[in-house]
Parts: C-alpha cells; sequence; structure tokens
C-alpha cells in the first residue's frame, strides 16, 4: 500500500506554497532583490511627484540651460526653456511606468485568451488563430505601431492600447506552446474524465501550471513596451500634455551640441530602469524554474 | 534528393504559405488607411487652400471615394496588382516610385546592422559559452544585458556626442558628404562612414540577443554525442567548433535573425530620424509629421513584404545548413 502510495502521480504541489518557494528564491537572490528595490524607488518617485513638485513640470522655474550641479535648488539643470530637468525626470516616471505596465497587461491579456484558445482547442480554431499571430508578427511592429498612433491621433490611452495591440503576438505564442504541451498531461486527462468543463480546465487546471514562463515574460514587456513609448515620444508621437522621459530626450536632440545632458539624463532613466525590469526577468526565471538554472 | 531541388520545394512551400498572409496585411492595410482622418480629397482641398462643397463631392466622386466600402478595396487591390499606392500630393510624385526610392538606403542599413549583430553576438557568445560560469561569462552577461536596456534612439544620440561632437571623427547624419564628389574607393569609405554610427546604434540591442543565444547554443551542441565524436576521432579543436558546434549553433541564431529583421526595420525608423539617413524610416517618420497616411501606408505595407521575403531567404539558409529541416 505504501509502495503504492508512493508511486502514485503525485499532485502537482497547491499552488501558493510553490508560489512561496519561489518569492522566497526571488527574495535570496541579489540579482532579484536590487531591481525590486530599485523598481520600488522609481514607483515611489512616481507616486509622490505631485508632493515633490508640486507644480507644473512644463513650467519655466529658472534660467536656462543651467548645467548639472551648478546650482543646488536645480540638481539636474534646466533646459532651454529654464524647465527642471528633475522635476521632469520625476513626472516622466509616472507616464513611463503606467504606459509600460497597463500595455503589458492589455497584451498579456489578449495574448493569454488567444493562446490559450488557440493551444487548448487546437485543430482548425488553432489554424486560424496562429495565421492571425503569424499576420502580426510579419508586420513590424514599431512600424505598425506608428500607423496606428498617428491614426488614432496621440494620447496615453491610445498609446497604451496601440503597444498593447502590437505586443499581444509575444504573449500569445509563449502560451499557446505552454497549452499545448500540457493538455496531454494526466492530471488534464483526468479532469476531463470528471467532468470538467473547458473553461474550468483552462482557468483552474492548466493556467496555474503555465503561470511561470508568463510572469517571467511580463517582466520582460513592460521593460519592452516602456522602451517602445519612450521611443514614440522621441519622435514626437506622445501627449503634448505630459511630459515623458522620451519626449525630454526628444527636445534636447536639437541642443545636441552644447547641451547634451538634456539628452543624457532622461536616457539614463530610461537604461537604468528597463534594465532592472529585465533583470527582474532573469531572476525570475531562475526562482521559477529552479532545475533550469543549475544546469545552465 | 540533390540538395538544389530540395532547396526549391523548401521555397515553393514558403512561398505558397505566404500568399494567404501578404493577401490579410494588404486587407488590414486598406482598412487602417480608410481609418485614418481625412481622405484623398481633403488632402487635396487642402493643398488648394479652400474648396466648396460641390468642388470636394466632385474630387470624392473622382477618386471613387463615394462608392462602397467593398467596391473601394476592388479598386484598391485593382491599383496594388498594377504596382500602385496611389499618389502623394506632399512630395507630388507616386508613393510606389516613392518608396522604391528610399528601400536601398534602408536595406543598406539594416544589412549592416545585421552582419555587426550577428557577427559581434556569435563571437562574444562563443566566448562567454567558452568561459562559462567564469568571470568572462558574467561580465560580458552583465555587458549583453545592458546593450539590451539601451533605447537604440538614446545610443545614437550619445555616440553622436561622443564621436561627432567630442572627437569630430565621424560625420552626425546624412548618407554622404554632400558636394564632395568622391568616387570609387573614396566614396565607398565615405558611405561606410556615414553608415557606421546609424547601424551600429541599430546593431547594439541585437548583439546583445545574438550573444545570450550562441552562448545557449553553444553550451547545449558542445554536450551532444556527435560533438564527442569528432574529438573521438582526433579532430582538432577548431575543426569540431567551426564545423560541428557553429554551424549547428547558427540555426537558432539564423531562426531569431529571420523573426528579427522586422524589428530592425522598426528600429531603423527611430535610427535613420536621428542620423538623417535617406530610408524608408525616416520617410514613415515625414509622412506622420505631413499627416500622410497612403505613403505612411504605403511603408507599413511594403516593409511587411520585405519582412516575409527575408524570411524565405532565412528559410533557404536553414535548409542548407541543416538538411533535415524539410522534413518538418
Amino acid at each position: 500500500m505504501a509502495t503504492l502510495d508512493a508511486a502514485a502521480p503525485s499532485n502537482p504541489a497547491p499552488a501558493p506554497l510553490r508560489r512561496f518557494r519561489a518569492l522566497r528564491a526571488l527574495l535570496r537572490n541579489p540579482a532579484g532583490v536590487i531591481p525590486l528595490l530599485f523598481l520600488g524607488a522609481v514607483m515611489a518617485m512616481a507616486v509622490l511627484a505631485p508632493r515633490f513638485y508640486p507644480d507644473d513640470p512644463l513650467s519655466m522655474v529658472a534660467r536656462p540651460f543651467l548645467w548639472p550641479g551648478v546650482n543646488p535648488a536645480f540638481p539636474l539643470g534646466t533646459d532651454s526653456l529654464g524647465r527642471d530637468v528633475a522635476a521632469g525626470l520625476v513626472w516622466g516616471a509616472r507616464i513611463s511606468l503606467l504606459v509600460g505596465f497597463s500595455a503589458m497587461l492589455l497584451g498579456v491579456s489578449i495574448g493569454l485568451v488567444v493562446g490559450a484558445v488557440a493551444g487548448y482547442f487546437g485543430g482548425r480554431t488553432d489554424l486560424i488563430l496562429v495565421k492571425v499571430i503569424e499576420i502580426f508578427q510579419t508586420l513590424p511592429s514599431f512600424v505598425l505601431l506608428v500607423v496606428l498612433v498617428a491614426i488614432a491621433q496621440p494620447s496615453i490611452g491610445t498609446v497604451t492600447v496601440a503597444i498593447g495591440i502590437v505586443t499581444w503576438p509575444i504573449t500569445a505564442r509563449l502560451v499557446r506552446a505552454e497549452f499545448r504541451s500540457l493538455r496531454e498531461k494526466d492530471f488534464v486527462t483526468a479532469a476531463r474524465s470528471l467532468g470538467f468543463g473547458h473553461a474550468r480546465i483552462i482557468v483552474r487546471e492548466i493556467l496555474p501550471n503555465a503561470l511561470p514562463p508568463i510572469i517571467v515574460s511580463s517582466s520582460v514587456l513592460v521593460a519592452t513596451a516602456i522602451l517602445m513609448e519612450s521611443a514614440l515620444s522621441f519622435l514626437g508621437l506622445s501627449d503634448p500634455n505630459h511630459v515623458s522621459w522620451g519626449s525630454m530626450i526628444g527636445a534636447g536632440r536639437e541642443l545636441l551640441r552644447t547641451a547634451w545632458y538634456l539628452s543624457a539624463i532622461p536616457g539614463i532613466a530610461i537604461v537604468l530602469t528597463v534594465l532592472a525590469l529585465n533583470l527582474l526577468g532573469d531572476a525570475l526565471n531562475d526562482a521559477l524554474n529552479p532545475r533550469l538554472s543549475q544546469e545552465r | 534528393m540533390t540538395s538544389g531541388r530540395r532547396l526549391l520545394r523548401v521555397l515553393g512551400r514558403n512561398l505558397l504559405a505566404a500568399v494567404p498572409t501578404v493577401l490579410a496585411i494588404v486587407i488590414l492595410n486598406f482598412f487602417l488607411l480608410r481609418l485614418a482622418p481625412g481622405d484623398a480629397a481633403d488632402v487635396l482641398a487642402g493643398e488648394s487652400g479652400a474648396a466648396t462643397a460641390e468642388t470636394m463631392a466632385m474630387l470624392r466622386q473622382r477618386f471613387g471615394l463615394d462608392l462602397p466600402v467593398l467596391a473601394q478595396l476592388q479598386t484598391y487591390l485593382g491599383n496594388l496588382a498594377q504596382g500602385s499606392l496611389g499618389f502623394s500630393p506632399r512630395y507630388n510624385m507616386p508613393v510606389m516610385t516613392l518608396i522604391l526610392q528610399r528601400l536601398p538606403g534602408t536595406l543598406m542599413l539594416m544589412g549592416m546592422a545585421l552582419a555587426v549583430a550577428i557577427a559581434l553576438g556569435l563571437a562574444v557568445g562563443t566566448v562567454m559559452a567558452l568561459n562559462a560560469g567564469r568571470w568572462p561569462d558574467r561580465l560580458l552577461s552583465v555587458i549583453s544585458l545592458l546593450f539590451y536596456s539601451i533605447p537604440g534612439f538614446w545610443i545614437g544620440l550619445m555616440l553622436i556626442v561622443a564621436f561627432s561632437v567630442k572627437l569630430g571623427w565621424l560625420p552626425s547624419g546624412g548618407a554622404e558628404t554632400i558636394g564632395a564628389n568622391l568616387s570609387g574607393l573614396d566614396y565607398v569609405l565615405d558611405r561606410l562612414r556615414h553608415m557606421l554610427l546609424p547601424a551600429v546604434s541599430l546593431a547594439l540591442f541585437y548583439v546583445a540577443v545574438y550573444a545570450r543565444l550562441t552562448r545557449a547554443a553553444v553550451l547545449e551542441v558542445a554536450a551532444q554525442d556527435y560533438v564527442r565524436t569528432a574529438r573521438a576521432k582526433g579532430l582538432s579543436a577548431f575543426a569540431v567548433g567551426t564545423r560541428h558546434v557553429l554551424r549547428n549553433a547558427l540555426v537558432p541564431v539564423t531562426t531569431l535573425a529571420g523573426m528579427h529583421i522586422g524589428g530592425i526595420l522598426g528600429g531603423a525608423v527611430v535610427a535613420e530620424t536621428v542620423f538623417s539617413w535617406p530610408g524608408l524610416g525616416r520617410l514613415a517618420f515625414e509622412s506622420v509629421l505631413r499627416r500622410d497616411y497612403n505613403v505612411l501606408l504605403g511603408v507599413l505595407l511594403l516593409s511587411s513584404i520585405l519582412v516575409i521575403v527575408a524570411n524565405l531567404i532565412v528559410d533557404l539558409i536553414q535548409a542548407w545548413l541543416d538538411p533535415r529541416i524539410e522534413l518538418r
């Protein structure tokens, strides 16, 4: 009896316990903690922007072209219109993070639904959805993004939706692959023989087991969305009423020869934030796939 | 079966698979164009300064803009079949001519960027794999993750600051020295000098991707039985490394490079704008500024077709690298 028990296919460990194990592994890894702390700081900066800089970051506050470090009241200097670079940086963090996270959520949601349906049902549904994914992956995503934003007129909402529209195929492909391999597993057959409906099997049985790679890619997708938003606003395709890191670089571009710090500073903010998200993605990957990381 | 016939079959199968994709993209383009604010009549009326309602109606009738959607789609497809993407009043020339004028510039820039990215990525990835787990591997993986996180347009601007503003070594934009009338080798060198900074700023992101991929592929391939066999039969480390390990590690790199063509094209939009490079990307940017949606969507269509063609080529390269591929 005891041997039989041991040989019986063990149910996957209850989800909460495993998640805590992954979380602990993440928090033990300095490569996971440092980016988390950094992102927390950026987030705090974004949330507290109105407290630090209650005035409109687009208003003139000092002499223009103040270099960083010259006047302690404006540690990062001022731009060609006398606007405080530090204030722009803090307010810009709001836009970058807001667009980055909401676009990721939108893209991942669409990708989850399409990928789950294609991977779970297979057959003709899969064939059609794969073709749709293929079409979206053939269209150069940044060119499509420019077209969508130009047609819909740039605002925070349209930029977010457009980034979601061009990035969902990444998640859809990933989810489809996971679902295709998981639907053949014993526990899914068991759930089916118990008479569970498709929706329940997809959401309650397969999805929790498909989550780890999706979580890892979400972190990288936020980074991608932030990069896309910054490139769009660098080109001038962003909400003109809000400062963003990309638009600050775009504004500084004309003054590259004399005041290159205007482009350099917001760029460093983008690089550090995106780097933190990518590092977090790597650390999440190590935490969620302990076997894989040992092999590497 | 000879390898030539096998490659032809791969090509035929992929061409057939591309037909519905192209058709879907064309139709998507048509509907996006209809969504764009203002139609050709508005543009022309705007150009001429003013127009009465009657003139507008007449213009719409002439362009077939008053017809039902399906009839308009038919006209669009018919025009496209004759190689016409419409006319751009702003540039005063057919959209297709305009795009084909800018295409070589973008192709050159992309080719150079891809070559730099693959060469550097393979080199860095191989070094990382050979030192797996030791400090050169760690250092290079941090550097490649950094490259992976830098926006291409920003590194482009910083390269301009460093190499053309401060050091004065390289030009900050354009495709060639204007009015220099160079010829022969000098001309080629001049073009290369102009291409270097935009290509590098476009390539850095992909160097990081290929380096990480090459590292993983080399480590995986090096553990295969046939590599051990090759080593056991006394081949030199160099022969094993190039003929057995690197050739097989190239397969995932080329797959990914094919998938990146679209991404590099997107990056070219920004890089070309930063460096005033006369290509498709800057044309897209200019047409956004000028609200010339006909040109903008023409660029989208042509660049999608470019991606499809590039993928066909990548599939052929792969079939040549790995004879098992046709069986898929």
